[in-house]
């Protein structure tokens, strides 16, 4: 089930949420709305879900084709996996996974052991089939994560919409959890689409990533193209560290080839940590002078800081045998160079 | 634990324990006399009839009050908060003199007392009219002059006027935080999964208050049983129809029957000990779920 949005405006009195948005999720993909809080991502979600309307006169919301602008949540056909995950208290796992069938009209709804056999097999599929009986109160906010998805699908959703799915739980279990949402999506097919403000998480697990900002959207792509080829200077810082390097600045690539962007001066330039190079400094060869203010090599990789001119610190990434091969020491003079780079005007705002 | 328990004894058990050794001294029959005359009898079925009808509707209007002050923005929405707490504030002669001026023939809500009961005609004979008659009219056989009052003021109603009063207070206040986390996630979860607004009304919603609705009952009704100074001005004190309890209490002391008022005291405590702990028993099994 695709879905297709068409100049979504929301406004909330004074406050514009989203400023004409198009979106279009393929059918059977996993797609990340990415973006800072405040960015409009949550109520894009809600209003594709049919939580909240789009304001009067604006847009259009289509699943497969068809116009479901004015249609009721209830009648969508989605399943909703709200960031706390509203899980009925005072009904067991087994019921909360349950309500979706037993509010349906009598001729619509299955039998009592219809509904037992559905609501086991669900069980099973997240994994938790000897929970039916315990109460929400009783699970761990992983377990909570996974009845809540059981029971938004139920229903037999079309579209599976999950509002900051990981946000509540701590860093051990959402990167478990991001993995099996990813597996579970890959064997069940649904149509899925998350919000989440995690850039890493978003670049992990989904097919199109989708980032948003100011009411508005920025980018839309794979997360390789969008890591690689950020469109904006937004998206460059965030996803992922960025530096911002004052313009001009001596020195090639490693490449040999020419920095193109020497003498334009109203312009910065855009380079992550570890699309810098650095090198002993050695007369004969080209790069901007820097001092090593800072290292940390704890992890897989180093970073150390850097310090050109009188203030401008820059971060740099290395491996760890790359800062062994340097035997660097702080206060060290280096030669920065740029491997990759990309310009934008200066008068942006992020 | 320990300084629980000395605080509760210090506070609330010593006095009550003289109550009850007070009345040890009675023989059975004084106490039996003492306790069951048909004037305490009645006095009993006002108290407690009319005590737990004021808590029911508190509960039921109680609800409506905290989910307006809770879930919708409106101008002078702190001071309607604010009023909520003033039956706590006020002492209860005032709130009792102050219904009584208003609910009295001659006071601004006079005019409700014919459309009630009815009206004394000048021969002293009692002319029945409005609801009363209309409820005479579709169940005849029961005297409603005698179970609803003719009259407001001075009357059972009036009764029922008063312990509502200061039973509202209660609901609200024990609701309003209960309300508040109550995230409107519940509901459009509910809504999203296919759930009427009926449906997600008393599958979700109402159960999750529940507890918290039965304990503002509880209090309020308790508030009611034991509230004297609002109700004696307002209930006209009318003997085998509209006294109740505590007041028996107090026209016995004033008649130095000591034993006999610590008595009443007595079986006042125990009946609504009973029936607390039988409402606590019940909020326990609504909260079962909450136990880990």
């Amino acid at each position: 089930m695709s879905i297709i949005a068409r100049n979504i405006k929301k406004t909330f009195g004074t406050y514009t949420a989203l400023s004409g948005v198009d979106l279009n999720v393929p059918d059977g993909k996993l797609v990340a709305l990415l973006g800072p809080s405040g960015s409009g991502k949550t109520t894009l979600l809600r209003i594709i879900a049919g939580l909240e309307f789009p304001d009067e006169g604006s847009g259009r919301i289509e699943f497969h084709g068809e116009d479901v602008t004015n249609v009721a949540a209830g009648k969508r056909g989605v399943g909703f996996v709200f960031q706390h995950y509203a899980l009925f208290r005072h009904m067991t796992v087994a019921e909360n996974v349950a309500f979706g069938l037993t509010v349906r009209k009598r001729k619509d709804r299955p039998s009592k052991s219809e509904i037992a056999d559905r609501v086991n097999k669900l069980l099973k599929l997240v994994q938790l089939e000897a929970l039916g009986k315990r109460y929400p109160t009783q699970l761990s906010g992983g377990q909570r994560q996974r009845i809540a998805l059981a029971r938004a699908l139920a229903v037999e959703p079309k579209v599976l919409l999950l509002d900051e799915p990981f946000g509540a739980l701590d860093a051990k279990v959402r990167k478990e959890l991001r993995r099996w949402l990813r597996q579970f999506q890959d064997e069940i097919g649904i149509t899925t689409v998350f919000v989440t403000h995690d850039q890493e998480e978003a670049l992990e697990i989904a097919d199109e990533v989708i980032v948003m900002n100011n009411a508005k959207i920025e980018q839309v792509g794979t997360p390789q193209a969008v890591y690689d080829h950020p469109a904006t200077p937004f998206v460059y810082s965030f996803l992922g560290n960025v530096n911002r390097l004052q313009l001009p600045w001596r020195g090639f690539s490693s490449g040999d080839a020419p920095v193109p962007y020497t003498d334009e001066t109203n312009k910065i330039a855009f380079v992550r940590p570890h699309e810098l190079e650095v090198l002993r400094h050695r007369a004969g060869l080209d790069g901007e002078v820097a001092s090593v203010r800072s290292i940390h090599s704890a992890g897989s990789i180093a970073r150390i800081t850097v310090l050109r001119g009188a203030s401008e610190y820059i971060d740099v990434e290395l491996s760890r045998q790359q800062l062994d091969e340097l035997d660097l020491a702080e206060g060290d003079s280096i030669l920065l160079r740029v491997r990759r780079s990309r310009l934008f005007s200066e008068d942006y705002e992020i | 634990m320990g300084f629980t328990l000395t605080y509760l004894s210090l506070i609330v058990l010593v006095p009550l324990a003289a109550a009850f050794i007070k009345t040890s001294g009675m023989t059975w029959d004084a106490f039996v006399e003492a306790v069951a005359s048909p004037r305490v009898m009645a006095s009993y079925r006002v108290s407690f009839g009319i005590s737990l009808l004021a808590g029911l509707v508190n509960a039921f209007f109680g609800l409506i009050v905290a989910w307006v002050l809770v879930r919708y923005p409106f101008p002078g929405k702190r001071i309607v908060d604010a009023i909520v707490d003033l039956p706590f504030a006020l002492p209860t002669a005032v709130a009792g003199i102050a219904l009584t001026a208003i609910y009295a023939r001659n006071g601004w809500a006079g005019f409700l007392e014919p459309l009630w009961g009815g009206v004394v005609a000048p021969d002293g004979h009692v002319v029945h009219n409005g609801f009363v008659q209309y409820l005479g009219s579709i169940f005849p056989g029961v005297n409603w002059g005698e179970w609803l009052g003719l009259k407001i003021a001075f009357d059972r109603p009036g009764i029922f006027i008063a312990l509502t009063f200061i039973g509202l207070p209660f609901v609200v206040r024990t609701l309003q935080p209960v309300l508040e986390e109550l995230e409107p996630e519940f509901e459009e979860a509910s809504a999203t999964l296919g759930a009427t607004r009926w449906q997600t009304m008393h599958k979700v919603i109402f159960p999750q208050l529940l507890p918290a609705l039965i304990t503002g009952f509880t209090l309020s009704f308790a508030r009611a049983l034991g509230e004297y100074g609002s109700v004696v001005f307002i209930a006209g004190n009318q003997p085998l129809h509209s006294e109740i309890t505590p007041l028996l209490i107090i026209t016995k002391l004033e008649q130095y029957d000591y034993q006999g008022a610590t008595a009443i005291a007595v079986v006042l405590l125990v009946t609504s000990f009973t029936l607390l702990l039988l409402i606590n028993l019940l909020q326990n099994w609504t909260r079962r779920h909450q136990r880990a």
